[in-house]
């Protein structure tokens, strides 16, 4: 009975919607949590240092003494904003892209395939490599690295849809009543194209996060002073073999965890914004 | 059989023109470079007097127009000269030759690793659709997506080589032993660990594939009527979801060489593992823009031998294109 009653007062979108605001408003709690921690929190502390989890550390401490919780934490934050800004450069360019590939000519839409299969022929780690290395190292190379290699993805799926739209009657008959190309852009495209673009764009998000981790680990990226889940995972390799399990384990575990909770917070979004899916 | 041929040289033509745009680019990027070579190169061979300096700079050709500066090297390229590593003090193409060879058996073992055990798996949830084995493989795949592989490897480091001690720490012989006596299975128990590690980046995006494509097999009218024959789901699954799924499975195989070499870098630099992916990462960190460059090109043939042979295959698996032949 009560069962039904909560089947009926919450469809579908509803629980998404309530589920999307508790994941993005949980986001927003780690992430400022994260910014907030001062330097003293994970300042070294020689006399702690390798201390294995407990109630006072619940990740442990680090060969300096850093407690890895706090640590762990703060790097997220920083991995957050990374990706942030990067899966939004790389959205700008996936929709300017999607639309010039669509809309001009063949000319223009063969050289941005051509440069799309370029993206995909140079692997991606490869590539962050040789961008972090022109730009000397550091969070700037870091950004443009994954932001020039993960628009390639969104940009497709933005060309196909523009490609299907421009073919639908109510854009045919706009033009006939003598809209000019950059009304109907404004007014029939993109409205439509908004949803898709919001939902590539939350999950680019998870795998920005987990490209940083991957190149910061390599040693590229962020300095190693900097508090970023991949530099703290790099410094745990030379302690596995003395027993410093906790510092490879607790920080990745978090990592996996986050990315886990944006990939959710994506689909329950698309869940809310696009009704097609609503109804699966 | 022209058409084929006409494919071939199609492909061989792009697979040039990209080749061709990543070492612009890459030569553009590492010319932009804070970092001096020259600099570089001074710093590894200890102090230099005025005139020596001169002279290396002469070979770097500092003086000389970024454009000329590209057709020096390429034309320096295309007669197979890779330059000199600053890091290993050796003939680029001697390291990348040497390098993959290690990386080569790595990455085959983890592909032929990640195509069987997801093409299984993907057999398994798709022959029971929504049943509890195809909703746990499922939620696996959907989780080993959003954990970073190198992360993975160094939680098996720990568990399997320190913990258990079954695995060797790193490297992909033992230490301290010559290369010529290493035997075969030593060098198989170095390769487990990063193997498996690697296999487990790309099995999840092969093992939904096939489930997916088994599903529409399964839901198509003639298998509905082999069923109303009374055929077996055994039978069902050799003689129909079987031939029309493996092809495509194989073919996506192919097209992921991409994703194998980024993952190798990550698996090569966590195992210690002598291959072209802890090169690449050397390199970069010790500004060694010769091997940057060609394990760049390298990479990139490598990824582009793949695509191509996945879109022949798509020729193949479209009987279309047979059609054509005849």
């Amino acid at each position: 009975m009560s069962q039904t009653r909560y089947r009926r007062r919450f469809n579908q979108r509803t629980k998404a919607l309530i589920l999307t605001i508790i994941l993005a408003v949980l986001m927003l709690v780690i992430y400022t949590f994260g910014i907030l921690i001062s330097e003293e929190a994970v300042s070294t502390d020689v006399l702690n240092a390798k201390q294995p989890p407990s109630w006072g550390h619940l990740f442990g401490t680090d060969n300096l003494g850093r407690d890895l919780l706090m640590r762990t934490v703060k790097g997220l934050s920083v991995s957050m904003t990374v990706g942030i800004v990067a899966s939004c450069i790389s959205a700008v360019i996936a929709i300017l892209i999607g639309i010039v590939a669509a809309m001009g000519s063949k000319f223009m839409d063969g050289i941005i395939n051509w440069i799309i299969d370029l993206m995909m022929g140079i692997p991606h780690t490869v590539f962050i490599i040789l961008i972090s290395f022109s730009l000397g190292r550091g969070l700037k190379g870091l950004l443009v690295g994954i932001a020039a290699t993960h628009w390639t993805s969104l940009a497709r799926l933005i060309r196909g849809e523009v490609l299907q739209l421009r073919s639908q009657h109510y854009i045919a008959v706009s033009r006939r009543l003598g809209k000019s190309s950059e009304w109907i852009l404004i007014h029939h495209l993109l409205p439509h194209l908004a949803p898709q673009l919001i939902v590539g764009l939350v999950l680019m998000f998870p795998h920005a996060i987990l490209h940083e981790a991957s190149i910061s680990f390599l040693g590229y990226g962020l300095a190693p002073e900097q508090p970023a889940i991949g530099i703290i995972l790099a410094e745990s390799m030379r302690y596995l073999s003395s027993g410093m399990w906790w510092m490879a384990v607790f920080p990745g575990l978090l990592l996996v965890l986050i990315v886990l909770l944006i990939d959710r917070l994506g689909e329950n979004l698309r869940t809310v914004i696009d009704p097609y899916s609503a109804q699966e | 059989m022209t058409e084929i041929v006409k494919q071939v040289f199609i492909h061989i033509i792009r697979a040039i023109s990209l080749l061709f745009a990543v070492s612009v680019i890459s030569f553009t990027l590492v010319s932009a470079s804070p970092v001096d070579p020259v600099q570089q190169y001074i710093m590894g061979i200890g102090p230099v007097s005025e005139e020596q300096r001169i002279e290396i700079e002469a070979y770097w050709g500092i003086d000389k127009p970024p454009a000329e500066r590209y057709f020096n090297w390429l034309s320096a390229l295309l007669h197979g000269n890779f330059g000199t590593s600053l890091l290993y003090r050796r003939p680029v193409i001697e390291i990348i030759s040497e390098r993959f060879q290690n990386s080569l058996a790595l990455m085959m073992c983890a592909w032929l690793l990640s195509g069987i055990i997801g093409f299984s798996l993907g057999c398994i949830m798709g022959m029971n659709r929504d049943k509890w084995a195809d909703k746990v493989i499922s939620k696996l795949c959907y989780l080993l997506s959003s954990v970073p592989t190198f992360w993975l490897g160094l939680v098996f480091l720990m568990i399997f080589a320190v913990i258990l001690g079954w695995f060797p720490v790193g490297f992909s012989t033992p230490i301290g032993m010559r290369s010529s006596e290493v035997t075969l299975w030593q060098r198989l128990h170095h390769l487990v660990l990063p193997a498996f590690t690697l296999s487990l980046m790309s099995f999840s995006n092969i093992a939904l594939h096939t489930r997916q494509k088994m599903i529409d097999v399964m839901n198509s009218e003639y298998v509905l009527f082999a069923r109303a024959r009374g055929e077996s789901r055994w039978t069902l699954f050799c003689r129909h979801a079987l031939r029309n799924t493996v092809l495509p499975a194989i073919t996506l195989q192919f097209a992921s060489f991409a994703e194998l070499f980024g993952g190798s870098v990550l698996a090569e630099n966590v195992f210690s593992y002598p291959g072209l992916g802890s090169a690449v990462s050397a390199a970069g960190l010790n500004s060694d823009v010769p091997l940057l460059l060609g394990i760049t090109l390298f990479s990139t043939l490598f990824v582009c031998v793949g695509n191509m042979i996945a879109n022949l295959l798509y020729g193949v698996v479209d009987p279309k294109m047979r059609e054509v032949d005849r």
